[in-house]
């Protein structure tokens, strides 16, 4: 997988509100199958399918060795989403505060002017 | 780092980024900030980018041509093409990156009032990564750690909800 297909795993994955609470959840330390399907009114299949969705992305491990814990967190594709849209919310973040001072800027410039048009005024 | 705080960024599905911003200012005002490139050359781009070229024909099917010019010389070309314009409330645009052309996205912004301030929610909806990876190569110059803790608890809110 290079950048660029890596980065549209890693979105598709996280577009699902059951993955994304699976990883919240492996945040706090490997799991088992079992424990990650306990939150949720779901077969194991169904919580294997996310799984799946998720190791295909390399956004979890699974640990050959050890059944009963076998999957646990793999932070550095999120890390590469998470620069991404870091990066993208600066842009909007920093051309937005320069917003902010045109707005103000507006704004006064509208009280200046006299609301209806008057004669000359000493 | 600074962080205002006031900037929501979400993302509503895989091809999806959505951007939501209070300003303190009536819409008409936040509409024409947007349109007008005597404005938009005033606020358009990053800290250290400004507007070279900025041309705006705002009518439906009319379009953009911008051209932003950043540190050490970058610069970036983008342009687009106006689909719907409701003013002050609603537009709809493609717009596409120089750097991959053909790969266009449809960003729908819409603005609400309320007591003298305005929402903005601008809504890109990508059609590939392209356009994501115009943004991704324009710097990564963020620690990833950092960024991974920002996601983490965006995560964890999200969940807690």
């Amino acid at each position: 997988m290079n950048a660029s297909e890596q980065l549209d795993a890693t979105f598709a994955a996280l577009a699902d509100p059951t993955r994304r609470a699976i990883l919240a959840r492996l945040m706090s330390g490997e799991a088992s199958v079992n424990e990650l399907a306990q939150p949720f009114s779901m077969s194991q299949p169904a919580i294997s399918k996310h799984l799946k969705v998720l190791e295909r992305a390399g956004l979890i491990e699974r640990r050959r060795d050890e059944q009963r814990r076998p999957r646990r967190l793999d932070a550095r594709p999120l890390a590469d989403a998470s620069a991404w849209l870091e990066n993208y919310r600066r842009f909007w973040e920093e051309s937005f505060e320069r917003l902010d001072s045109l707005l103000d800027e507006m704004k006064s410039q509208q009280k200046a002017q006299p609301p209806i048009k008057r004669g000359k005024q000493r | 780092m600074k962080n205002t705080g006031t900037l929501k960024v979400t993302l509503p599905s895989d091809r999806e980024v959505a951007l939501i911003r209070v300003f303190d200012a009536p819409r008409q005002m936040v509409y024409d900030a947007l349109t007008k490139p005597e404005l938009l050359k005033r606020w358009f781009g990053p800290h250290g980018w400004s507007l070279s070229v900025c041309e705006v024909d705002l009518r439906v099917g009319g379009g953009f041509r911008f051209v932003l010019c950043g540190p050490d010389g970058r610069t970036m070309g983008m342009r687009g093409v106006y689909r719907e314009l409701s003013p002050p409330e609603r537009t709809v645009h493609l717009e596409s990156f120089d750097d991959f052309p053909g790969s266009e996205a449809q960003v729908t912004t819409v603005l609400v009032e309320q007591d003298g301030k305005t929402t903005l929610t601008a809504t890109v909806l990508s059609p590939s990564r392209e356009v994501r990876d115009a943004v991704l190569k324009s710097g990564m110059e963020h620690g990833a750690a950092e960024t991974y803790d920002k996601l983490a608890a965006l995560l964890a809110s999200e969940v807690a909800a």
